[in-house]
């Protein structure tokens, strides 16, 4: 029989201090950006407001009518400011779930467990970074320029959309000192092509030191491809079904190619932020 | 102050009745609540092979509860030993491992494994397909489940708790077979085999069809079979199934169950085992029992005899 030893085990904490809280937020504004998305503002102190770049949150979504949604909700932090203690979520109002937390109004409370994940990295040796990003990704991306504005990283964000009125998060990278280009369907710009050449020029320029992408396959794979070729640092936001947001289910995994070799991890505990090269087309 | 300690047998004494069901707890709950606090700690099913787990979508939502066919992915029980169990060690409430195996002698070979310290009991899964009977569950037949765990039994002195399938027409037998095998106690019990539709898609919404129902609205079902073992056996049971609060958790320890187990619901409220553990307290308090252990079994059921039905009428 192998003989175990415990001999580097950590001895048993004094005093239990969490790291994630299930926190009653109130909801301090629940408002419609365009059609089909809306922003909700929550007075959440504590642990809830230390939220990093990348990191979400299980949100619950109240009974409304013939909704009855079980699970909670996963969302990115869009903000989260430790000195107001507030935290903000921009999200696509979706099915049952995401239909109950537009039902929310100002002063009601829903609770909210987080924060979850590991978020983005920013390695010492960048100096400018790329975010692509399309409809809810860019609610992911927003806060990775502001920690990256923190860190002195220059920031260029693409941000694609089916049309003007679908451009989300403008403002938000803009404010956060980001260069915008707007990339739509309606005008054809959002061209998997156009949007190469795009990346190719930031590239050229010396833009591109990390390439940082959410929210769509294709743009995905087309950044997977280019930093591989380029030889750019990049990471990607995972989404996939949760149910319990703190690796206890195992209902959220997605495969990876980790060097070579398929493995199966979980998107809620190993990320949702995996290394670009690692992530398999979904 | 309440004295919420539970005698599980052989040795092995419980500070408070509240433990996590097997798959719905792992280290990430560390984060939240002090694992200290809990009654014991139950691990995910580990088996001794590398295994992948189902296709997605592994869970899906139906009325009041859920659908799951994660399957059982393991790393195997040597990454078992090497990697998981140390952090488990931290803690002082016990670490109760829960193994399954396709064959009565891979059980055997598993459990013996588990002769390590820092491993307090077994919980034995015997509701997965068994490859010698034809993909049945060990748990669905008295001969199975006794054939299982008596292999078990042989190669272990560590508190060996069985853990019953629903999905049996007779789960008092069976668990009189699993008490007669030598089992020191019964959870009651895993998941009711079930399956939904999407109408839009036309599709199952779990990638494997046929998936495990848990949550609230399975309690009815698992409460009675609850009090069905606890009738026809000697042993503890451990009421498993819907419990997602105090309330739910003392109808179980009435019914006759000597501990429970909360799943579903930690996903949902990850302090639920918290708030199970002090509102049974303030229940024992609200009615006047100083140790847990008095309310166990305490159903009045009497009133429902016919005798009794007949005078009222
Ligand atoms: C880490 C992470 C961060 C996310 N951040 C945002 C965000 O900032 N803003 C935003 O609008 N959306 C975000 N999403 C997606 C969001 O969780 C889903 O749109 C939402 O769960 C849909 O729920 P629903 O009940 O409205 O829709 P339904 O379609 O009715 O949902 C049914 C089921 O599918 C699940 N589901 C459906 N779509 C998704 C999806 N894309 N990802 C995960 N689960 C899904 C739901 O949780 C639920 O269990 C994020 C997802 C993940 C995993
Ligand atoms: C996602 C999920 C995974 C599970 N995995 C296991 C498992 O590995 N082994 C096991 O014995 N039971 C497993 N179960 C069953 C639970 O332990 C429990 O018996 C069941 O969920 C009923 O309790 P609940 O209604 O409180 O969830 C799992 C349940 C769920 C929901
Ligand atoms: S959502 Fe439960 S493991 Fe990821």
């Amino acid at each position: 029989m192998r003989q175990h030893s415990f001999a580097d085990v950590p001895p048993v904490a004094d005093a239990f201090s969490a790291q994630v809280a299930d926190t009653a937020a109130r909801v301090v504004a629940n408002d419609w950006v365009n059609a089909e998305y809306k922003l909700i503002v929550l007075d959440a102190p504590g642990l809830a407001a230390t939220a990093e770049a990348g990191q979400f949150f299980n949100i619950e979504c109240p009974v409304v009518g013939e909704d009855k949604p079980f699970f909670r909700r996963p969302m990115s932090t869009y903000a989260a400011d430790s000195v107001s203690g507030r935290v903000a979520f921009l999200y696509k109002v979706a099915g049952a779930g995401t239909r109950g937390l537009a039902a929310l109004e100002a002063g009601e409370t829903t609770r909210i467990l987080g924060p979850l994940g590991v978020g983005f990295t920013l390695p010492e040796d960048i100096g400018s970074i790329v975010v692509l990003g399309r409809g809810v990704g860019l609610a992911t991306l927003a806060p990775l320029a502001e920690m990256a504005r923190e860190r002195g990283v220059a920031v260029t964000a693409i941000v694609s959309a089916r049309g003007p009125e679908q451009v989300l998060s403008v403002e938000r990278f803009r404010n956060a000192g980001a260069q915008v280009e707007i990339v739509l369907d309606s005008d054809g710009t959002s061209d998997i092509a156009n949007v190469e050449a795009i990346l190719r020029r930031l590239h050229a320029e010396g833009r591109a030191d990390g390439f940082y992408t959410c929210g769509s396959n294709r743009l995905m794979l087309l950044m997977q491809n280019l930093a591989a070729e380029l030889g750019i640092y990049g990471e990607v936001a995972m989404e996939q079904q949760m149910a319990c947001g703190l690796g206890m289910c195992f209902c959220c995994v997605r495969n990876f190619n980790v060097e070579g070799e398929i493995v199966s991890k979980r998107v809620c505990w190993d990320g949702p932020v995996f290394p670009l090269a690692e992530a398999t087309s979904w | 102050m309440v004295d919420l300690a539970v005698d599980m047998g052989r040795g092995l004494v419980l500070a408070n009745p509240v433990m996590p069901a097997s798959g719905t707890f792992a280290e990430g709950l560390a984060k939240v609540v002090d694992l200290n606090g809990i009654g014991a700690l139950v691990t995910k099913t580990i088996t001794a092979e590398l295994r992948g787990g189902n296709p997605v979508p592994r869970v899906s939502e139906v009325a009041n509860g859920m659908l799951n066919s994660i399957g059982i992915p393991s790393k195997g029980i040597d990454h078992f030993l090497d990697e998981t169990l140390p952090f488990y060690r931290q803690f002082s409430s016990p670490l109760i491992v829960s193994i399954s195996a396709p064959t009565v002698d891979d059980f055997a070979r598993a459990a013996e494994r588990l002769n390590v310290e820092g491993v307090a009991g077994i919980e034995a899964n015997i509701s997965c397909p068994n490859i010698e009977e034809d993909g049945k569950a060990f748990a669905m037949r008295p001969g199975t489940t006794e054939q299982a765990v008596s292999a078990m039994r042989k190669v272990t002195e560590l508190p060996l708790w069985a853990k019953l399938t629903p999905n049996t027409g007779d789960i008092a037998a069976v668990a009189r077979a699993a008490e007669a095998a030598g089992a020191d106690g019964l959870v009651v019990g895993n998941t009711i085999l079930a399956m939904s539709v999407d109408i839009e898609t036309m599709r199952p919404t779990l990638g494997n069809v046929m998936g495990g129902l848990s949550g609230p609205a399975v309690k009815p079902i698992m409460l009675r079979m609850t009090y069905q073992c606890a009738r026809a056996v000697d042993i503890p049971v451990i009421g498993c199934g819907g419990i997602a609060s105090a309330n739910d958790a003392v109808e179980y320890l009435l019914a006759g169950a000597r501990a429970v187990q909360v799943g579903t619901a930690t996903f949902i409220k990850p302090g639920t085992m918290d708030e199970v553990i002090a509102g049974i307290a303030a229940y024992c308090r609200r009615k006047g029992f100083n140790r847990v252990v008095e309310m166990i079994g305490a159903l009045n059921a009497e009133m429902m005899a016919p005798d009794v039905m007949e005078a009222a009428q």
